[in-house]
């Protein structure tokens, strides 16, 4: 790269100009007001932090996606963060120590080593909410709720929801006794419903015949409400906690129509999105322009114990810079007064006074060409009748 | 992007794979309006308003599909192996453009000197895990076409490409060494699309499926 080159910035990363920034920030405060009526909590999690802490709980999936360097204090690795989630939970589970339900909602730039697909920004600005200390299904539908009215409050329009349970698989895993490399295979394979694959591998195995079946039918068991009934049938066999787990997403489901009304629901029982770390619901939402989730959440019971105390957790997370990509909100931006470069006291005055009633108020400098409509602002203050008063430009 | 939930739109490259999807697709009642191989537009109206192909390369149609600027596509499991198909569902084996991804050298290989294998390819990403997997480090060199030459003007050991009929190999003096895949063409599918025009989507996949 030559000096002629210096305004290029690392792939995948973006700067965010003024226009679109205003819009972030009205969005960014938005949300968080919305949280807080919600009884979220905010808190802000450090941008760097020691690499096993960011690596527990999710390890198999953030290591290669977080960015490390060494702390010249300690000689320890650490990494800036990929995933806030992990962080939020720590908090939760150490340092907030609570026994009664917590609600905290967290919103910050995330680092990825590589985008997670193509044309994605390497610098997300995730924001989220987690509901720690309640594990039924009204704490799935409230994280589900207050997700929609964040698309709601973006103005993110024709929202699907695609909904699963990890503990299908992991029920149906278990009841055949794969190793864990042969589950991380068929695992990878179930997450591409790659039905060639899957059947091979599954013809290797030395199973009982019904558990096979039931195995292969995985990538099929995918569609409308209706699935679920049929998959207690085709999964007729299966442990009973398979069918639990089939249970507790219906009646997510049910308790989220009534709530909240939702008719566009797809359901995917192959669906394993952090299959690593949750434990029950995944969840993901979808919009028809963009071809990949917009959002994605789920249970994950099991985080907190590596932090010293085990909590129930279900939590959503999406990234404002996709989310104001999709947008349909009008954004109005605020109306900007020009004034005159500063000579007297009653000027100075009439400036603070419209400050103080929030207005924007653009000084001119002294030698500054640029008159009111270069600096963008359709009003200005102009002195008449021995007063500085404002008028349309 | 696919703008309207009720719009479909597969990705489909020249040649073999058109050829061969053609019949499949028409079991699913969808019939282009032009040939691809006559016509200059790389969207192809059909017998539906509501359904469009789009023709372009091969190699491109994992992308098209993963980043949903196609909610379905045709691609060959060489294709799909290489590009690594994260974000796509590939559900069914369309069983067409059959052939093998294999490793191929001299007939008489050149002693080897000191060093790593070279391995020419365009395959790359494949080799290198069939090569790290027999835990053999291989020195790769991406090409684009007629790898066969590879090994004959000594740029590599051997080479990594697939292989159909066997005849291009033997007439550059070169054999099929080991087998890494059996390659097929797979219908694959975009996975936001998939959840929001579930009905549509399926239908489709199970009327080519009972024509596979």
């Amino acid at each position: 790269m030559t000096i002629k080159h210096h305004w290029i910035l690392p792939e995948g990363i973006e700067e965010t100009l003024p226009e679109t920034a205003a819009q972030m920030e009205t969005l960014r405060r938005d949300l968080l007001d919305l949280y807080a009526v919600w009884g979220y909590e905010l808190v802000i999690p450090p941008f760097i932090d020691h690499i096993e802490s960011l690596l527990t709980g999710t390890g198999h999936d953030l290591d290669l996606q977080t960015f490390k360097l060494v702390d010249q204090i300690s000689g320890r690795t650490l990494g800036v963060r990929a995933d806030i989630t992990p962080m939020v939970a720590r908090i939760d589970a150490h340092h907030l120590n609570r026994n009664q339900p917590t609600r905290l909602c967290y919103i910050g730039t995330v680092l990825h080593t590589r985008a997670e697909s193509i044309g994605d920004s390497r610098s997300p600005m995730q924001v989220g909410a987690e509901l720690y200390g309640h594990a039924g299904i009204e704490s799935e539908v409230e994280i589900l709720g207050l997700m929609l009215h964040t698309f709601a409050t973006v103005g993110v329009q024709d929202v699907y929801l695609d909904l699963g349970n990890v503990d299908i698989f992991r029920g149906l895993a278990k009841q055949a006794g794969l190793d864990k490399g042969i589950e991380s295979q068929l695992f990878e394979m179930l997450q591409r419903k790659a039905v060639t694959e899957i059947n091979a591998l599954l013809a290797t195995l030395d199973l009982d015949e019904t558990v096979r079946t039931m195995l292969a039918q995985l990538p099929a068991l995918n569609g409308d409400i209706g699935v679920l009934a049929n998959a207690h049938k085709v999964l007729s066999a299966a442990d009973n906690s398979v069918h639990q787990a089939i249970d507790y997403l219906e009646n997510t489901a049910t308790l989220l129509q009534q709530r909240f009304g939702i008719q566009q629901m797809n359901f995917d029982l192959a669906e394993l999105h952090g299959y690593h770390y949750k434990t029950g619901v995944v969840f993901a939402a979808f919009v028809p322009q963009f071809g990949q989730a917009i959002a994605r959440g789920g249970r994950y019971d099991d985080i907190g114990k590596l932090f010293g105390r085990n909590r129930a957790a279900v939590g959503f997370s999406t990234d404002l810079k996709v989310l104001i990509r999709l947008s349909s909100r009008s954004f109005v931006s605020a109306e900007k007064i020009f004034a005159p470069a500063r000579q007297t006291a009653a000027l100075t005055e009439a400036i603070s006074v419209l400050r103080a009633q929030g207005k924007t108020v653009i000084e001119a400098l002294p030698g500054q060409e640029a008159d009111a409509k270069a600096m963008e602002c359709k009003k200005q203050l102009v002195f008449i009748d021995e007063q500085w008063q404002v008028k349309q430009v | 992007m696919t703008d309207s939930v009720n719009k479909i739109t597969i990705a489909l490259s020249k040649g073999r794979i058109f050829k061969e999807t053609l019949p499949l697709l028409a079991a699913a009642d969808i019939v282009p309006a032009d040939d691809p191989e006559k016509s200059r537009k790389l969207i192809l109206d059909t017998n539906h308003d509501d359904i469009k192909l789009l023709i372009i390369r091969a190699t491109d149609v994992p992308t098209y599909v993963q980043f949903g600027a196609a909610d379905l596509g045709v691609a060959g499991k060489d294709v799909l192996m290489e590009h690594g198909g994260e974000g796509l569902y590939e559900p069914l084996d369309l069983k067409i453009a059959r052939c093998k991804l294999m490793t191929a050298g001299l007939v008489n290989p050149r002693p080897r000197i000191n060093g790593h294998l070279r391995v020419a390819t365009k395959f790359t990403r494949v080799a290198k895990r069939y090569f790290a997997s027999r835990g053999e480090q291989v020195e790769l060199i991406k090409l684009y076409g007629s790898m066969e030459l590879g090994p004959v003007v000594g740029l590599s050991d051997l080479i990594v490409d697939v292989v159909d009929t066997g005849n291009t190999l033997k007439a550059n003096g070169l054999i099929p060494v080991d087998h890494i895949a059996d390659i097929s063409s797979r219908l694959v599918v975009n996975k936001a699309s998939m959840k929001m025009k579930h009905r549509r989507i399926a239908t489709i996949i199970e009327q080519v499926r009972q024509a596979v």
